[in-house]
């Protein structure tokens, strides 16, 4: 099981990383991070490995992975739209945003394409409320302020 | 007015270790090891009435004389970059542009403390600012700022850079530590304090990102000069983040105690379209909101605190005339909702229940007792929990109705406001 999700490479890179930390367990973001980063998400085999790993019953890796809103536990999208939903991207118009997003691009908050190409998702506030309304797309980039024609841009982009 | 921390904000612009240098940069850590013991350190940083800049005020120096010395145990230093708190957004602008302030000041507070060991919690959304500061510290370990002999005066600092992954409950500073320790974020029961049992169940110094980058600024121009800068026992200047109706949103580092008014309209510029102000949301999403008439306040932790608000963050969100008050409410309670990290009984379910009370007002089937539900739904969450989360909804709970009674009446009554975001969209509702 182990070896399946640690390959050679990637356990070299996990053991660099659990060095930096006093416990094992101390790593287990940052673990889980590689594994996401490496495998596209994390699946239930993927947190026994990590359990393994780590030395950790395969619960509290399960736990850990479902309290947090970063991981995957299912194949991503190719594009990813976060969008914020928080109180300064609401009152510029955050809302006629997703509205735009559903009217025009057929996208819901918290559905994708059946196709699997793109996926909407709101979040609460990202920390970047000076370039309100605003999205982070693919969990890296922050756009803002957000307006229809953007969102069209970045439809197009990919 | 002079700006410390923000002058470094150039757009488009991060200040490298050459920079940083070349501006007088490391200078101020030197002269911590040269000029201080850890505690004739810590009486300075007391004397400068630096306050705990993520969000609690809590004098950084008092802070720091908790730390017991002699537990056998290491001390280590947490910096909480989990910047979460709704409106706020300046630690990201010291990350992005200037990371080796905050690395400055970690080596004076390891110093002053005795750590030897350090880790920095960053939001994981934060993956921009995230590189920045992983280069800037892989910087000054090249050049032996950090590391086994620091400065060559035999002192060790390790810093270790680490990742949330999306929990506005790691921002708590027992919920962060537990997070660091590879839990889920629940926040610990106090005390112990973490400067007592923190980390890994050893004493613990936290302070945000901020707070440290103001600690060079101390140093190179003493305590005395940093605590003149603010109002009484609120010393120095501080990051505003200043977002919502106005024209110019941004960060602004302004002195303690300056008038909220100052910052809206000389600052900021003003509200957009020139309409007129409706309310405020002075320090974060978790403070109560100020109406017109109250904007007159001193932005500093304890002028605040005396209107019943708070400081917090200095996350200011402006509201024009055209606001729907509920939409704000709902908005902000559906924040809450969705973060509190259900280990307490009265923020899981209060927080969900004020959510869906006030979705079923938005949906025009309110009842006339809602908004008193409402308000005693606030005093059965606040004080009655592990951690201020729940005190954080129940203050703009409590300010929005009274502040605005009839504004909700109205709605109860008719289902709907003159506002033009009114009657709420299905959308924002649902999701």
């Amino acid at each position: 099981m182990i070896e399946t999700v640690f390959k050679p490479e990637i356990k070299k890179q996990a053991e660099a990383i659990m060095a930096r930390y006093e416990t094992k367990r101390a790593s287990i973001l940052e673990i889980l991070r590689l594994v996401q980063e490496s495998c596209g998400y994390v699946s239930t085999e993927a947190e026994e490995a990590v359990a393994e790993l780590l030395e950790i019953p395969a619960i509290d890796v399960h736990e850990v992975v479902t309290f947090y809103t970063l991981f995957y536990r299912k194949p991503k999208c190719k594009t990813r739209l976060n969008v914020c939903r928080t109180l300064t991207c609401a009152l510029a118009g955050g809302d006629r945003i997703l509205d735009h997003l559903e009217k025009k691009h057929g996208l819901r908050p918290g559905e994708a394409r059946e196709d699997g190409s793109v996926s909407l998702q709101t979040v609460e506030c990202l920390g970047a409320c000076e370039i309100a309304p605003m999205m982070q797309l693919n969990d890296s980039e922050y756009i803002g302020p957000l307006t229809p024609e953007k969102i069209d841009q970045v439809l197009e982009r990919k | 007015m002079e700006k410390l921390i923000s002058k470094y904000f150039v757009t488009g612009k991060t200040f490298g270790m050459d920079e940083y240098l070349a501006d007088g940069g490391y200078e101020a850590a030197r002269k911590a090891f040269e000029g201080f013991d850890p505690k004739g350190l810590i009486e300075e940083v007391k004397k400068s009435n630096l306050r705990g800049l993520g969000g609690a005020g809590f004098p950084a120096g008092m802070k720091w004389s908790f730390i017991p010395q002699n537990t056998g145990k290491p001390v280590y230093l947490v910096v909480n970059a989990d910047e979460g708190e709704p409106g706020t957004f300046k630690d990201k602008y010291i990350l992005n542009h200037v990371p080796h302030l905050l690395i400055e000041g970690m080596i004076i507070a390891a110093y002053a403390n005795q750590v030897h060991k350090a880790y920095v919690y960053i939001r994981g959304e934060y993956v921009g600012p995230h590189r920045t500061l992983v280069r800037a510290v892989e910087e000054a370990y090249a050049k032996g700022f950090l590391g086994k002999d620091i400065f060559g005066k035999g002192y060790a600092l390790d810093i270790v850079v680490h990742r949330g992954a999306g929990a506005y409950i790691c921002g708590e500073e027992t919920g962060l530590l537990e997070s660091l320790e590879g839990k889920k974020g629940f926040p610990r029961l106090k005390p112990p304090f973490p400067a007592v049992v923190g980390l890994f169940n050893c004493p613990t110094v936290i302070n945000n990102v901020e707070t440290l980058s103001y600690l060079r600024f101390i140093l190179e121009r003493g305590a005395d000069w940093f605590s003149k800068l603010g109002s009484e026992k609120n010393g120095g200047m501080r990051l505003f983040s200043v977002s919502g109706h106005v024209k110019k949103p941004g960060v602004y580092e302004l002195p303690l105690g300056i008038p909220l008014k100052d910052i809206i309209y000389d600052h900021a510029d003003g509200i957009r379209d020139d309409r007129k102000l409706k309310a405020v949301v002075p320090g974060g999403l978790s403070a109560a909101i100020l109406t017109p008439d109250e904007i007159e306040v001193g932005m500093d932790f304890d002028q605040l605190r005396a209107k019943k608000t708070m400081a917090g963050s200095a996350g200011v969100i402006v509201m024009d005339e055209t606001t729907c008050m509920l939409k704000a409410l709902l908005v902000t309670m559906r924040f809450y909702a969705h973060e509190s990290c259900g280990q307490c009984s009265p923020c899981r379910e209060g927080t969900s229940w004020v959510y869906r009370i006030l979705k079923r007002i938005s949906k025009g089937r309110g009842r006339s007792q809602d908004i008193k539900n409402l308000l005693d739904i606030c005093s059965f969450m606040g004080g009655t929990t592990i951690c201020a989360l729940a005190d954080g909804a129940a203050m703009p709970l409590r300010s929005y109705p009274e502040k605005f009674k009839e504004e909700f009446e109205h709605h109860i009554q008719n289902g709907k406001c003159d506002s033009p975001d009114c009657p709420i969209a299905e959308d924002l509702v649902t999701a």
